[in-house]
């Protein structure tokens, strides 16, 4: 964790990349907080490691010997902890400075929330470092699944200065009996890597238990702190909103502030280009045939990682490296979410110690503590998003004022548009938002049983810590009603013939009392689902490996698909086992991984839009990223045989081909999006004429197919693509029930009502085991309004559909012009589109195939 | 309500029941197969929240059934109760004493776990393993080990216990699961009668006959 070099002046009034600091800043700011015994102290220790601080940090102690709360913007590697750890440790300091180093057993003054228990040991190593060499007697202590029971009973008794803790772990924590108490000397709840956490489940468990834990203090003497950290995202406001909201609600009229730590890191792009651009691009192959291209890069640098969109290519590319370069034998490594736990544990204490030359991974690397070693990033295929290329690329370069370097490998021509569009971006900083989640049902469901599992609660106290947080600030008493009502009598019931057991009410206090109960609820906190997973076996014995459930429930038995590079036709499911049996079938399916699933951002779609109008201006080449200079080729052909649409513009292109009439139109909106809208158009469209579709979608557009004309003409375009009544065709044309089930199997997780198992209960639950889907289908059928249940529709729409986004590309579709063409053979744009609705049907080596003959036709005519 | 179909086994007609039941004409009797009483109570008791009205509503059904038909007999292939005794089993007691006249037959089930007393007690003849009625034999598992029970002399087979279903496909890649009736030659399965309950899919052969419970409508299938 280093902070500022010596070399930097220290008090010269610069930042340190040298921009001056405005006229008087240095005397406003923390004139007071640099005259303590604290700062001294502090700032004795860093000269003493020929370090000084740098000025966030300083903003960020000063705000907090003000007692001020906020958030600390900053990149990874340049000391963000310290902004908030030795905010903490000046004030200590200087509540005695003579005696400082004789206060032992302070009780909880820090409470330290990270998203990733990997970062926990590290970051207590540098606060211990820090607290030794100081001489300040303070313990660190970590909580998270991990921790022995021993070191949890330890630290029951004396609680550490320090803790370190995930927000399952501290609910646990909010689950025992007097948990109040523990938070009486806390001075700052501080939240690690806030971007991580909001936006997801995992973000409105770290509101609640701030909302909590603030409300408990709210007896005693002075509120707590709330410190978020967090790297550079678009909403930085909102994300400051969020986490401060519980605080705002006790203390209105409290700003925080931001503290932005003005370091940007530069980030250098390069590509990696094939030696001839293909004209008719497809997405999948020709990543792999660049492959030699990279072991110069990997060669050259110390450590190499080298990021993958899917599991399933990872493995593909780890196999082609060993291939391309057999020297790489003992030094190349692969790390994907299905490889065993040590496996990758084992890999990355290699990578730390800079003993692997290059790591083939998946997002499985993409948080996490840095690597110092790595001194080369790769970036394979679409990184869908900026934020999340820029992580990646942050993965190097770790030295202070150190280039992060990262190389774009396109697997297909047409992505160079991307590394063009993702370089626009990263010096616009159009880095993406994180939208917090709200009204998640099922997480505030989960949270008043572990409430009721430690002391109970009062509904109506809890209810305004509730609306405290930014997630549930808009439930109205109706809807708080429905959820006592729910937890305390299950729902409909039939009164004198109910067992319904859970809450008890005692002296006004709601609480459960049954330690089969606690004792359950405690074993499933927590709000990540993972997608289940099944062990895969031959039907005659032997281990295969495993696999998704969700890629498993579309087979049906006799479909063929790979698997740890080998063919298995699937026989049935039994015990949560796959069945297969050996195939020596050719056709087979590749399993689909959640990286493939996740669409193109909306930021870097608009990127894209706006580079893709670039490409043929031909005004101002000098100034063109070489991307766009190598896909003249590609755009000629394009704005030949149909358009190159400007960044204003809709194209929309109908071929009439062999295989019937096609109707491609490309928002750049990414998957999802594509998918609903092919659904809504090709709905819209059957109401002209009957006519039915087959639809096939990427990240740029997506494609309607038909055995006879479609009816899409400059007539009714703009109405076809009209955002009126599209709610209502949303419910008309897209199977939202269907959606709807498979985001219930989170929820009734995440609510209660479906138990994965633990160890040593299976059997004895088995009474007890309902399927999601099953319960979807009860409460559909008898409960319909379930809480839980309109929550599932409305993740649907809020994720699935994306429908703010379907919105806004409707919008903004009305604003611009449709480009209509009739091309007569298939284009640049719509070949990548075709091929993937081709590859649903084909093998990889008849698609293949398929595909060069296809390209050889089109180059032809 | 959508009409039963006649289905005729050596010259016997079943009536299939789109309500997740059969009617044996002859016999005037009404077969059901895994009821899973007392199914909704036991995960409540449990402090999981499963709305009970759809135990109510199988109640409910199997009454209405059992009037449709003007049943004079009720022949249960296993699975009655769930697991353990509650309230809800105390509702069906109540129920069941207002049919004083009617019989229960049961062949018991892998989940028929109460007391033999309770069964005395709710008027109910328990058959431990299975039930043979003129040439037909029913019994709650078609038993793996007495493969040669199906035999094209020996009696015909009703089973449940599995709960089968059937995968229909619809337009482009979508499919949805249903439960069903599986008539094999020698062979048949119930489905599960209570509606709180998963299907298991089953693959028929060339010559039997599923019927697809599809919202409330059977639809008949042969491959």
């Amino acid at each position: 964790m280093p902070v500022n070099k010596q070399e930097t002046n220290r008090f010269s009034g610069q930042y340190p990349n040298g921009i001056p600091l405005p006229i008087g800043y240095l005397r406003n700011m923390g004139a007071a907080m640099e005259h303590t015994g604290g700062y001294k102290v502090i700032c004795d220790w860093l000269a003493a490691k020929q370090l000084s601080p740098f000025s966030f940090q300083k903003q960020a102690w000063q705000a907090i010997s003000g007692h001020k709360s906020g958030l600390v913007n900053a990149p990874t590697g340049c000391g963000k902890t310290f902004s908030v750890f030795l905010g903490a440790l000046i004030n200590f300091i200087n509540e005695d400075p003579e005696q400082y180093q004789l206060r032992k057993h302070n009780g909880l003054r820090l409470l330290w929330i990270t998203p990733l228990r990997a970062l926990a040991t590290d970051i207590a190593r540098a606060m211990e470092e820090v607290l030794t060499e100081t001489g300040i007697p303070w313990k660190v202590g970590i909580r998270n699944g991990d921790t022995s029971t021993a070191d949890r009973t330890k630290q029951k008794k004396h609680m550490p200065e320090v803790l370190i803790i995930t927000p399952e772990s501290l609910h646990l924590l909010l689950a025992q009996k007097g948990y109040a108490t523990l938070f009486d000397p806390l001075q700052i709840i501080a939240v690690d890597e806030w971007h991580e956490l909001l936006g997801s489940k995992r973000g409105v468990q770290t509101e609640l238990a701030i909302a909590t834990i603030l409300h408990t203090s709210l007896q005693t003497k002075q509120l707590p702190m709330v410190w978020g950290i967090s790297a550079t995202i678009g909403n930085m406001d909102e994300a400051m909103e969020v986490l401060l909201s519980p605080l705002h609600a006790l203390k209105p009229g409290q700003a925080g502030s931001i503290i932005k730590a003005n370091m940007q890191k530069v980030t250098e792009v390069e590509s990696i280009f094939p030696d001839e651009i293909e004209k008719y691009p497809w997405a999948g192959h020709l990543g792999i045939k660049l492959a030699h291209k990279l072991i110069p890069v990997i060669q050259q640098s110390k450590t190499t990682l080298i990021f993958i969109n899917t599991r399933g290519m990872s493995e593909t590319w780890y196999q082609t490296l060993l291939d391309v370069c057999p020297d790489l034998a003992g030094s190349i490594a692969l790390h994907h979410g299905s490889i065993d736990r040590d496996l990758r544990t084992w890999i990355e204490e290699n990578l730390h110690a800079g003993k692997l030359k290059a790591v083939v991974c998946t997002a499985s690397l993409d948080l996490g503590v840095d690597f110092r070693p790595v001194e080369t990033v790769i970036q394979v295929g679409s990184p869908k998003g900026v934020a999340r290329f820029l992580q990646r690329a942050g993965r190097s370069g770790h030295q202070h004022n150190a280039v992060s370097k990262i190389w774009f490998l396109p697997t297909h021509s047409l992505e160079l548009v991307e590394a063009a569009s993702l370089k626009t971006a990263i010096k616009e900083e159009m880095i993406e938002s994180r939208i917090p989640m709200t009204r998640c049902y099922d997480v505030l469901l989960q949270f008043m049983d572990t409430l009721a599992i430690s002391d109970g609660f009062d509904p109506a106290t809890l209810y305004p810590v509730i609306r405290s947080t930014f997630c549930y600030q808009d439930i109205t008493e109706d809807e708080w009603g429905h959820l006592i009502h729910f937890i305390v009598s299950g729902g409909d019931a039939l009164q004198q013939y109910d067992d319904y057991k859970k809450i008890e009410i005692d002296d006004g206090l709601y609480r459960i009392r049954s330690r089969k109960l606690a004792m359950r609820h405690r074993m499933h906190i927590g709000t990540i689902v993972s997608d289940a997973m099944l062990k895969v076996r031959m039907i005659t014995g032997g281990y295969v490996g495993m696999i998704e459930e969700y890629f498993i429930s579309r087979l049906t038995p006799g479909d063929v698909f790979t698997l740890a590079g080998r063919n298995h036709e699937f026989v049935m499911i039994k015990d949560m086992t796959v069945l297969v049996r050996k195939s020596s079938a050719k056709k087979s399916i590749v399993p689909s991984w959640n990286g493939g699933r996740m669409p193109l951002s909306a930021n870097l779609g608009k990127v894209l839009r706006k580079e893709l109008a670039k490409g043929i201006s031909g005004k101002g080449k000098k100034i063109l990223e070489p991307e766009l200079v190598a896909l003249e080729p590609l755009f000629k052909l394009q704005q030949e045989l149909s358009h190159l649409p400007k960044e204003n513009e809709l194209l929309i292109e109908q071929i009439e081909t062999k295989d019937g009439f096609h109707l491609f139109v490309y928002p750049f909106e990414g998957r999802l999006v594509h998918e609903a809208m092919a659904a809504i158009l090709a709905w819209r469209i059957s109401r002209i004429r009957p006519i039915s579709f087959s639809f096939a979608m990427n990240d740029y557009g997506f494609e309607l197919l038909s055995d006879q004309p479609i009816p899409v003409d400059d007539t009714n375009v703009y109405e076809l693509f009209s955002p009126d009544d599209l709610f209502a065709d949303i419910q008309r044309s897209v199977n939202s029930t269907e959606m709807a089930r498979r985001k219930f199997r989170d929820i009734a997780v995440i609510g209660g009502l479906v138990f994965p198992g633990y160890p040593g209960e299976h059997k004895k639950a088995r009474h007890l085991q309902a399927s999601a889907s099953l319960l979807f289908n009860v409460f559909n059928e008898y409960e319909p309004g379930n809480l839980l249940l309109r929550q599932a529709y409305q993740e649907v729409l809020d994720q699935q559909m994306e429908e703010v986004r379907l919105r806004d590309m409707l919008e903004r579709i009305q604003r611009s012009k449709i480009v209509l063409t009739f091309p007569t053979q298939l284009t640049p744009f719509c070949f990548p589109v075709k091929v993937d609705s081709m590859r649903e049907d084909l093998s990889s080596e008849k698609l293949e195939d398929r595909v060069k003959k296809m390209q050889l036709e089109l180059s032809r005519s | 309500m959508n009409n039963p179909l006649p289905y005729i086994i050596n010259d016997q007609t079943f009536w299939v029941s789109p309500e997740r039941c059969l009617y044996w004409e002859e016999q005037r009797t009404l077969i059901v197969s895994d009821l899973h009483l007392g199914k909704s109570g036991h995960f409540r008791k449990e402090g999981i929240a499963v709305p009970q009205s759809v135990y109510k509503a199988d109640l409910q059904r199997l009454i209405a059934q059992l009037y449709d038909f003007k049943a004079e007999k009720l022949l249960i292939v296993g699975d009655m109760t769930h697991s353990r005794s509650n309230k809800e089993l105390e509702l069906f007691l109540k129920w069941r004493n207002d049919f004083p006249g009617l019989p229960f037959e049961l062949v018991r089930g892998n989940h028929d776990i109460l007391e033999d007393q309770w069964y005395r007690d709710a008027g109910i003849t328990l058959h431990e393993k299975q039930l043979q009625i003129g040439s037909f034999l029913f019994r709650h598992e078609k038993d793996p080990e007495h493969v040669n029970d199906v035999t094209e002399n020996g009696p015909y087979i009703f089973s449940g216990h599995v709960h089968p279903g059937i995968r229909l496909r619809g337009q482009g890649k979508q499919s949805l699961r249903f439960p069903c009736f599986y008539f094999g030659a020698l062979h048949a399965i119930l489905p599960a009668f209570s509606r709180f309950t998963g299907t298991y899919l089953v693959e028929p052969k060339k010559g039997e006959v599923v019927y697809a419970l599809v919202e409330n409508e059977l639809m008949r299938m042969q491959p």
